[in-house]
């Protein structure tokens, strides 16, 4: 696309002459309604990736409308990500295995039904289902009985799966298939929400307006265009809707979306164009947020590759690692939309939770004397040149590899230590790293599914783990995890994935790049916006003036 | 005249079969499309394995093509990734796409022939020099720049219109997108009626109906222009097919959830279904069109004959 480009620099063009002009647009039609928590707020959307069900939304678009219509067992705090039971009277234990649930009395869905325990094993059976076709569906394989449900290959034995007993109204049990003490962490996931009879009965009507049992119900939706939420005035729980609904509109273009909130058309854009970030502070006069998500980015190396899998290898990836001026790119090229990482994992997490600043240590600073020497004790780098791959279709990676590569080289000394190497869409790139047909380092980004430890160290470095795309292993990481997850108390948990994330370190699986953030822009008609640790709006907390 | 137009149509069968051959291998050339559903993750084995007999990925292309064909006589043309029927985009996209090209066109038609015609009948004057020198600004400004200026003037300084379309795109809103899009072609049809115009004039048969003593304005209007209009026709029914299809940088900027929008979606996420389904559409109203101005020759000019 080298028209886009032309737009990023054209709009950049035109937002310095808004600037210049301080226009803060925004006089007339208002969302209506007042102070009196009826207006509606009016926010920037994107056509959802695939059908709207609940363990089959993995992005961030279909995220928001889930966070709006369904409350789960548990839910995140939007603050501080921690997990707090939301339908969940308690969840119990002795061994870390086997769990009872017990469902809050009194929650129904919008139409009326009754939220029971059944609501949510019939949710997860059809979540894990093979030939419902979930994307999520890993989700529920802990869940014993999975590998029935969801065979690797081949068709299912079993519809249902084993591990899940309905005991009463508002009972039910859970055996898992290994030990997993933070199991009851993850249910805040919204492939874990409960589902109603009508999704079952006319799957299809429900897709076109999905119910659920959140402070929102769906008013109308147009796919692909808009989506009108409005507030359920029945809603049980206390986290009450405090303006009077929202209206998602899909926008071709996030520069549109940008204009359109500038013009006064629009509340609230959570995807700000990296070209308007220098801008933003003046053009919306403060009203934007910039706030740590749940996302890392990190160099992945191939080490089914026996050039990357030397017995001195590792010195060369702390060398590049330590060749990387993380500072200087985050500033420069991300507008301090990103922080330079010194752990695997996200500040998201806070230190109970287990993040821990500095982790990475000396590794991840900028020290290109060091970043030589280590480089040259390694072996130097394999046939003499790293490539970094990336997707050059989406998210400007093209900018910031350069950017890497240039750091590197400077360090290095040597102008082709280090080239980016592109390809062209996203799903090409995917098939590449599935297939092992990488030659060097490449683009990894992770973004949690819960706000635990476990999810930024288990999925990505475990021996054969599902994202475990550079294929790492080690047997000391793999059994400092197994430890971890059988503990029962959280807080030695926490400090043994901290160990097994220092094996991590000491043989530099991945490069830690930065932590990337979550921004939005709103309009002078709405207040107290706030964006969750999966970069989502809090919509039911914002407040229409 | 119903030989020729019947041999015409015959002719488009090969050239549709070709063209939708082309569209399926290059979309298939890019991979994979399942890959890509799952985010930066791999989608889990079964998973992928389950979704690529659904949609028929697994079998070899020749195979996926003949199918998708046979669906496609049948007006089945597939679901996209987002569980929705194709035909229920096209319901949506294609009437708002060809709302936008017709104040495209009306642009081009109204502005673009009577400039030519001014121009055409005073050449060298001031008004002459004036507008060959704003058509030539115009060819020279990509479509994007001119999009995004006027949206910014027109939408965020001065208010006049909203700089985003809204789902429904009514023709109101459409009318400054619609100026966009057809601003280059607009210039290269003053440009060619007035070259058109300004060698006509000379001719034989403009003379003789000067000598006859015609009103000047029935020899411009029947005599000169009628004869001239046949290039431009061409330009502007070639223009039908490029508007429909070109419009992907004008329906971005302006968010019309048109055509150009649902391709580009459908090309990010390598969505063969969605990519082959509208560029059909899009070769027939091309091929259609083409044979529309081909008749359109006998009636300006009648010395043309279809045999």
């Amino acid at each position: 696309m080298r028209g886009a480009t032309h737009v990023k620099w054209a709009a950049a063009a035109a937002a310095v002459a808004l600037t210049a002009t301080a226009c803060g647009g925004g006089s007339d039609s208002g969302g209506g309604g007042g102070g009196d928590g009826s207006g509606v707020v009016r926010s920037s959307w994107g056509d959802p990736q695939n059908p709207l069900e609940p363990a089959n939304t993995n992005e961030v678009q279909g995220g928001k409308v889930l966070d709006m219509i369904f409350r789960g067992l548990k839910r995140y705090n939007p603050k501080t990500g921690a997990a707090e039971d939301m339908l969940a009277e308690k969840i119990e234990t002795s061994d870390q295995m086997n769990y009872t649930i017990t469902v809050k009395d009194g929650w129904t869905f919008s139409n009326g039904e009754k939220v029971t325990a059944k609501s949510f094993v019939d949710a997860w059976n059809y979540g894990a289902s093979l030939k419902n076709n979930q994307k999520n569906a890993y989700f529920f394989g802990y869940i014993d009985g999975y590998d029935k449900v969801h065979p690797d290959s081949g068709s299912q034995s079993a519809d249902t799966l084993s591990g899940l007993k309905v005991t009463g109204d508002n009972t039910f049990t859970v055996k898992l298939n290994q030990k997993f003490s933070t199991w009851p962490d993850t249910l805040g996931y919204a492939a874990f929400a409960p589902l109603p009879k009508a999704f079952f009965d006319d799957h299809d009507a429900w897709v076109s307006k999905p119910i659920g049992n959140g402070p929102y119900t769906v008013d109308s939706y147009q796919k692909g265009s808009q989506m009108s939420l409005r507030k359920w005035d029945d809603y049980p729980g206390d986290d009450k809707a405090e303006n009077g609904g929202v209206d998602l509109k899909v926008y071709t273009d996030n520069n549109t979306a940008y204009t359109d909130l500038t013009a006064g058309n629009l509340d609230l854009v959570d995807d700000v164009p990296a070209a308007q970030l220098k801008n933003v502070q003046n053009d919306l006069d403060g009203r934007y947020i910039n706030t740590p998500a749940g996302i890392i980015q990190t160099l992945a190396f191939p080490f089914y590759d026996s050039d990357w899998n030397k017995a001195d290898s590792d010195k060369v990836r702390k060398g590049l690692s330590m060749a990387i001026n993380r500072k200087q790119i985050t500033e420069t090229i991300f507008a301090k939309t990103r922080t330079p990482a010194t752990d695997w994992t996200s500040p998201v997490l806070g230190e109970e939770g287990g993040y821990k600043s500095g982790l990475c240590g000396e590794f991840c600073d900028y020290n290109p004397t060091e970043a030589k020497k280590l480089v040259a004790e390694g072996g130097g780098l394999p046939g003499g040149q790293v490539t970094i791959g990336y997707n050059a279709d989406t998210g400007s990676h093209k900018e910031w590899v350069d950017a890497v590569c240039n750091s590197i080289n400077n360090a290095l000394g040597n102008d082709k230590a280090c080239v980016g190497s592109p390809t062209g869409t996203f799903a090409d790139f995917r098939n590449k790293i599935t297939d092992k047909k990488m030659t060097g380092p490449f683009r990894a980004g992770w973004q949690m599914d819960y706000p635990l430890i476990q999810n930024f160290l288990q999925p990505l470095y475990y021996t054969n783990a599902s994202s475990n795309d550079g294929h790492w292993s080690n047997k000391e990481f793999d059994s400092l995890v197994d430890k971890a997850n059988a503990e029962a108390d959280t807080a030695t948990a926490v400090k043994t994935f901290q160990q097994a994330q220092e094996v991590v370190r000491d043989n530099m699986a991945a490069i830690p790049l930065w932590y990337q953030n979550g921004s939005a822009g709103y309009s002078d008609k709405v207040s107290n916006v706030a964006l969750n640790p999966f970069s989502v709006p809090v919509y039911n907390e914002i407040k229409v003036n | 005249m119903g030989r020729y137009v019947i041999r015409r149509l015959l002719q488009m069968i090969p050239v549709f079969i070709g063209a939708t051959l082309l569209i399926f291998l290059m979309v298939n050339v890019m991979g994979d499309p399942i890959a890509g559903l799952c985010g930066d993750r791999a989608c889990d084995p079964a998973t992928e394995a389950q979704l690529k007999s659904e949609f028929g990925l697994d079998k070899p292309v020749w195979q996926q093509y003949l199918t998708y064909m046979g669906n496609v006589f049948t007006g089945d043309f597939g679901t996209a990734f987002n569980g929705q029927k194709v035909t229920e985009l096209m319901s949506t996209a294609f009437p708002v796409t060809i709302r936008l090209t017709i104040v495209a066109i009306l642009f081009e038609i109204v502005v673009g022939i009577s400039l030519g015609v001014i121009t055409g009948l005073r050449r060298g004057r001031p008004i002459d020099t004036t507008v060959l020198l704003l058509t030539l600004v115009v060819i020279s400004i990509p479509t994007f720049v001119t999009g995004l200026v006027l949206q910014l003037l027109l939408g965020v300084e001065w208010g006049w219109i909203n700089p985003a379309v809204s789902t429904e795109a009514p023709f109101s809103e459409l009318i400054v997108p619609g100026l966009v899009l057809a601003s280059v072609s607009l210039a290269y049809v003053t440009r060619l009626t007035r070259t058109s115009i300004a060698e006509n004039r000379r001719a034989d048969y403009v003379r003789t109906a000067i000598a006859k003593g015609l009103p000047r304005r029935r020899v411009i209007t029947r005599h000169l222009l009628r004869n001239s209009l046949i290039p431009v026709v061409t330009f502007i029914g070639a223009d039908v097919g490029a508007l429909m299809g070109g419009a992907i940088v004008t329906e971005r900027i302006f968010n019309i959830h048109g055509v150009g929008y649902q391709l580009y979606q459908g090309i990010l996420r390598q969505n063969t279904q969605t990519v082959v389904g509208f560029v059909t559409i899009l070769v027939l109203v091309f091929l259609a069109v083409n044979l529309i101005v081909d008749l359109l020759y006998a009636v300006l000019d009648p010395r043309i004959r279809y045999a």
